[in-house]
């Protein structure tokens, strides 16, 4: 049972090891991209436990829990991993072709499989202190992974994101400290069952607090994302696509886990604080977009204001709403990625991300146009395609829960979206190259061909997949639904299955 | 005991947020260790302090003696140091490579990634 659990964070670590001793030659990407391909197989297998059993939890060490740490796998969870599964595979195929032979023998891709490992960690402990150290695993990888290659833009990218990062970080730990010091457990389960016993409620949501902004930094909200688009648009574009797509999600995913499992005492505040940060968010980031003419920088915005959705999602705190941020998250990593991989390509076949110094990209490369489409119209929420699902569920819950005013917004920051959409349409892709250069895609050499479309293709397929036949997505959504707002299953299963 | 290091740990925290809202890069990295540090006291100091009681398990009983210090954050402390060490150890570098490659460590300065003009 429980390596079942440990199988999709020991084999990125293993892949890990082996590209690093292949570093110099082909080997390092093909361990690299074997390593996630066997992970999504684990990944797969645990998901399947966890649908027939409900939630699965293992004690490392044979420590019985709260003293042991416990990983432990919910819907939520599962479905986490098998999304960084699918992300992992599709970007380590892609950096095959888009990371040259002086990066990856500095141990690209061996970083990369170490982030990996640290994003699964984080989504299946079951641990506090075990999530920090998680934390720390990704954050070491992904300073790594983003000043690889030494250029001054990242070097300056790079002293702004590990700066905020490791602020976060310790507002983290102290939030674990101070936890401990009030209960006695760092177990989630165990503290799901105390914090509501103890006396001074006050104190633990001054500490709820603390963990808010410490996970609101990492998940890049309003007013603490500054570092993300001042770093994501610099490292090579299979880094700005594997950030883009997962690790502001972890920082949600650990506020969602957080604010429905063990701080559920005082929602009147806490959560009311998480609906204006959602809303701002989503502006701010949609507004900061359409300031941006560079590619990624654009995309970089609009994580910002994607992240607003899901907070949206936990802040309203009804069945839906939950369900709804569920769904969100698991369609944003998808798109996300995906765009930043076009991007990648673009740059690629038309010299620059920078907007005005390319175009034609329609004229020349329609296949790499419809396959920007496709994750474009999703981010936006085009129906049928999954991002149209996604803020349905959100805009009907804010509607039901009596917020109309929120549902405004979020309907109006989708305007927004496709505005700044169209921008990077009409530059990039109507408007012919200023150099009158033709982008087309057979500029590409031969062996990246593959590489570079495939991933692309694979992640759009996907997403027009989840659009088009939303009803098993949706009703497995719901389940995870009800189990973080009903923890019982969760806690049972951390501390009663505990031999 | 905890008094004394609860007032340090405020101390050390005050100072630090002085010394990480310069504008100065270095002067950021030292409030960052004095607040990983006040950060590494507060986990300690929540495991209780006492002097005299080491947390030993007497032959036939299961728990320590009573009053004795809780191990655990002191273990946590250890681990957090290790990683605040190397993580700081990433920043450093980091800075120094900023310095070489930006010329600058004043944080307003470093308009690269981000530049003013951006419009």
């Amino acid at each position: 049972m429980s390596w079942l659990l440990s199988f999709p964070i020991l084999i990125p670590f293993a892949a890990a090891v082996i590209a690093f001793l292949l570093k110099d030659g082909p080997g390092g990407r093909w361990a690299s991209v074997i390593g996630s391909a066997a992970m999504l197989i684990a990944s797969m297998a645990l998901m399947t436990n966890v649908l027939s059993e409900g939630v699965v939890a293992g004690q490392m060490g044979g420590w019985p829990a709260p003293f042991g740490i416990t990983l432990v796998a919910d819907y939520l969870s599962a479905v986490m991993v098998v999304i960084t599964a699918i992300t992992a595979l599709a970007v380590s195929i892609y950096a095959m072709a888009d990371v040259n032979a002086r990066i990856a023998s500095l141990g690209y891709h061996a970083l990369f499989q170490v982030l990996i490992a640290g994003v699964a960690g984080a989504f299946l402990t079951g641990d506090l202190f075990n999530l920090y150290v998680w934390f720390e695993v990704m954050l070491i990888a992904s300073f790594g992974l983003l000043v690889m290659g030494g250029s001054k833009e990242q070097i300056d990218g790079g002293v702004k994101y590990v700066a905020l990062n490791l602020v976060s970080t310790i507002l983290f730990l102290t939030g674990i400290g101070l936890l401990y010091g009030m209960t006695g457990t760092l177990n989630m389960a165990d503290l799901a069952r105390t914090v509501p016993l103890i006396e001074n409620q006050a104190l633990v949501t001054v500490i709820a607090v603390m963990f808010m902004v410490a996970f609101g930094v990492k998940a890049a909200v309003f007013p603490l994302f500054f570092w993300l688009p001042a770093a994501y648009h610099t490292p090579a574009f299979s880094t700005s696509a594997i950030f883009a797509g997962l690790l502001t999600k972890v920082g949600v995913y650990a506020l969602m886990r957080m604010f429905t499992l063990i701080f559920v005492g005082d929602i009147a505040f806490t959560h009311e604080i998480l609906l204006w940060v959602a809303c701002f968010t989503m502006v701010t980031g949609v507004l900061g977009a359409a300031a941006q003419n560079d590619f990624r920088k654009i995309l970089s915005f609009h994580i910002v204001s994607q992240i607003g959705y899901m907070i949206l999602g936990l802040a309203l705190m009804t069945p839906l709403a939950i369900l709804g941020a569920v769904f969100y998250l698991v369609h944003h990593i998808i798109v996300k990625a995906n765009l930043f991989l076009v991007a990648g390509v673009a740059a690629r076949i038309a010299g620059s991300t920078e907007l005005k110094r390319i175009g034609g990209l329609y004229a020349h490369a329609p296949l790499l146009a419809f396959l920007f489409l496709i994750p474009a119209f999703s981010l936006a929420g085009f129906p049928p395609l999954s991002g149209f699902w996604a803020k349905f569920l959100l805009v009907k819950a804010a509607l039901e829960d009596g917020h109309g005013f929120v549902a405004f917004i979020a309907l109006a920051v989708g305007a927004f979206t496709i505005f700044s959409m169209t921008k990077i349409w009409a530059e990039a892709f109507w408007t012919p190259h200023p150099d009158n250069v033709e982008p087309k895609l057979n500029r590409l050499e031969k062996r990246m061909f593959w590489p570079l479309i495939l991933p692309i293709a694979g992640l759009a397929v996907l997403t027009c997949f989840i659009g088009l036949f939303p009803e098993p997505f949706v009703q497995f959504a719901e389940g995870a639904t009800a189990q973080l707002l009903d923890p019982t299953a969760y806690i049972d299963a951390v501390l009663g299955g505990a031999e | 005991m905890e008094l004394v290091l609860s007032i340090l740990v405020g101390v050390l925290v005050a100072a630090a947020i002085y010394l990480m809202l310069a504008r100065d890069l270095m002067r950021f990295l030292f409030g960052l260790i004095l607040i990983s540090n006040a950060a590494n006291l507060a986990i300690f100091t929540s495991g209780r302090l006492t002097t005299g009681a080491p947390p030993l398990i007497t032959p036939g009983s299961d728990f320590p003696a009573e009053g004795a210090a809780n191990a655990l954050p002191q273990a946590l402390v250890l681990t957090a140091i290790v990683i605040g060490f190397g993580l700081f150890a990433f920043a450093l570098t980091l800075t120094l490579k900023a310095y070489k490659r930006l010329g600058t460590l004043d944080t307003s300065e470093m308009r690269v990634a981000e530049p003013r003009d951006d419009a």
